[in-house]
């Protein structure tokens, strides 16, 4: 056990999650054990209620489970303080949401430096970067645009590079498709297959789409909170 | 540069409703700052007294007058350098509209007492030399256009009749609040008048402004110089020149209370309204928060979001408010200059504005920026999805 914990990128041990309703507790995940290896890329899939988000949202640090373990690169997370939470966050997660959630004050550009407006990098180093990410994921003419001026899949892009600027340990993609049209969500697709083979990212992704799961070179069911698969 | 620079985009995110704020915030300053001012212009002419002079009035009233022969007893008082009478007059110069305050006065030790009227010596010179002279002050002069030698008539009402009058001399205030809406004109002439007309009002005076060489004494000296008219058939009251002209204040102390609640009550408002609009602010933009909060952005750092931003507004409100307030109060001290003769906003006017408008968005985003900082990501996130 203590091997596992410690080869694996993330590694998920007796994690459990629940909510207290009234005088209800509703368990949402029971005694998940989960190892994700660095360069691996996971689709989290499964009903409608069956956890997989929270399940994501535990990973990512965004929420704090019930009982158990999670240790993303040695680091059990569970233990972190909200504002050590966020400094992780901040160094090893970029998050992918399925409604991009970007600011819509900021270009494309000042979306994508946002999350580096949290290191040390001269404005130099952060312009550098932000064009390079943008040019990868295939919007270095759209830098200027506000996201109310760009596609669906145009944002969507604009998030995988602010999910990627700060070169982070893991990237958690919420239903990434799910707002998008069936060719744009297949190119968002290859554009995630691509930074997993190519740039050796670890991805965990949620989605009821067996086609997008399909993308994944692992599947994770999840169901009424259990791992079945 | 990062966090004002999103802090103004927000704030320009919804034009209209920032700009609506903004004019609230606006009217709420100008406002407070003129009440202020209002406030203040009541209690000017007690706070540009001197602490070396003394009024001496009838103790039972001040519509009783004194004895002339009370100057000479005065004058033998320990400690008093100086008297001069003076009788408000309270004559109607062409319509009763035109109001200003008339005094009779000693123009020699009176003018000796008060050196804020700076008078060139030529001006004093021939007032004191003409009976029927009459020395202004430059606003009244400018409002009626009124030049040297100018003959004045004023309609008695206290002293009837036609009363006419030769300026010989503008005064200008030695600092911006002395009253320049003063007539003087000589007192002897006032009781030379009223020998022929009234004779048994002849030689009275309203009351006597009396000079001390020690301001740190004036309540000894005061209580001297009414112990030696004690048990006369004319009690005297003297007390400081301050403290005489907050007596006139003081019969109006219940309006001055209220204006100054009114003014702060529409800080209260316009406080209530900014923080309505910074709560709908903030709860359009939870899922922000929460994507801020989720890339690592702490807590304290959407707090100041909302902070910088609602204090943005109301420190711009504020700023355009206070630069407004100027104009405004020029035009409302031009139109009731009778009554306010000076009306100036004064510094801790200025500073109170700032004040309150620091306070109004601080505290407007105090509840908001609360809710933001302390919702859970997970939720914030859903607030969009």
């Amino acid at each position: 056990m203590t091997d596992a914990l410690s080869s694996a990128l993330v590694a998920i041990r007796d994690l459990s999650k629940s909510y207290i309703r009234g005088d209800q507790i509703i368990p949402v995940l029971v005694d998940i054990d989960l190892d994700v290896a660095a360069g691996d890329f996971i689709a989290l899939m499964g009903p409608s209620g069956s956890g997989k988000s929270t399940l994501l949202n535990l990973i990512a640090g965004i929420d704090k489970p019930t009982g158990g373990q999670i240790r993303v690169a040695g680091i059990d997370i569970a233990q972190l303080t909200d504002s050590e939470l966020a400094a992780w966050r901040a160094a090893h997660v970029g998050f992918i949401f399925q409604f991009y959630n970007l600011m819509p004050v900021l270009t494309a550009f000042q979306n994508v430096e946002l999350p580096l407006q949290l290191t040390s990098l001269s404005r130099r180093e952060r312009h550098e970067r932000v064009e390079n990410t943008l040019a990868l994921v295939g919007l270095a003419d759209r830098m200027e645009h506000y996201p109310n001026e760009l596609s669906g899949g145009q944002q969507q892009r604009v998030a995988i590079a602010r999910a990627l600027i700060a070169d982070p340990t893991l990237i958690v993609a919420d239903e990434p498709t799910g707002d998008l049209d069936r060719t744009t969500a297949a190119e968002i697709l290859d554009l995630l297959g691509r930074l997993n083979r190519e740039l050796g990212k670890t991805i965990v992704m949620v989605t009821h789409d067996p086609k997008a799961a399909s993308h994944a070179a692992r599947l994770v069911h999840l169901e009424k909170g259990v791992l079945v698969a | 540069m990062f966090v004002p620079f999103l802090v103004l985009r927000n704030a320009l995110r919804h034009k209209l409703r920032t700009i609506l704020t903004l004019v609230g915030i606006v009217v709420a300053i100008v406002a407070f700052g003129l009440l202020r001012t209002i406030v203040d212009a009541w209690y000017l002419g007690a706070e540009a007294t001197s602490a070396a002079r003394l009024v001496t009035r009838n103790a039972i009233s001040l519509v009783f007058p004194l004895p002339l022969n009370y100057a000479q007893k005065i004058r033998q008082v320990p400690g008093v350098t100086g008297v001069a009478a003076a009788n408000w007059f309270g004559g109607v110069y062409i319509t009763e509209s035109n109001f200003f305050p008339q005094l009779a006065i000693d123009p020699g030790p009176y003018l000796d007492m008060y050196p804020e009227y700076r008078l060139s010596d030529a001006e004093r010179k021939a007032f004191v030399l003409d009976r029927q002279g009459a020395v202004v002050g430059r606003k009244l002069a400018d409002r009626f256009g009124w030049k040297i030698g100018d003959r004045i008539p004023l309609r008695g009402t206290i002293y009837p009749g036609t009363w006419t009058f030769t300026l010989r001399g503008i005064y200008d205030g030695a600092d911006s609040k002395v009253d320049e809406t003063q007539f003087f004109f000589q007192w002897a002439y006032l009781n030379e008048r009223i020998k022929q007309i009234y004779p048994r009002r002849a030689d009275s005076v309203g009351v006597y402004i009396v000079e001390i060489n020690e301001p740190g004494r004036a309540a000894e000296i005061s209580e001297r110089i009414d112990a030696t008219f004690k048990n006369s058939l004319a009690e005297t009251l003297t007390e400081t020149e301050k403290a005489f002209q907050l007596g006139f204040v003081a019969m109006t102390e219940t309006i001055l209370v209220a204006v100054q609640a009114v003014s702060f009550v529409i800080i209260v408002i316009i406080m209530a309204v900014m923080a309505n609009t910074m709560a709908m602010t903030a709860r359009e933009r939870y899922s922000e928060y929460a994507t801020l909060k989720a890339i690592g952005f702490s807590n304290g750092f959407v707090a100041s979001l909302i902070f910088a931003e609602s204090l943005g507004i109301a420190l711009a409100g504020g700023i355009v408010g206070i630069a407004l307030t100027f104009p405004v109060a020029g035009a409302f001290g031009a139109a009731l200059s009778t009554l306010f003769p000076i009306f100036a906003i004064s510094r801790e006017t200025i500073l109170m504005q700032i004040g309150c408008a620091l306070v109004v968005g601080l505290v407007a985003a105090l509840i908001p920026a609360w809710r933001a900082a302390r919702v859970r990501i997970v939720d914030g996130l859903r607030a969009v999805a």
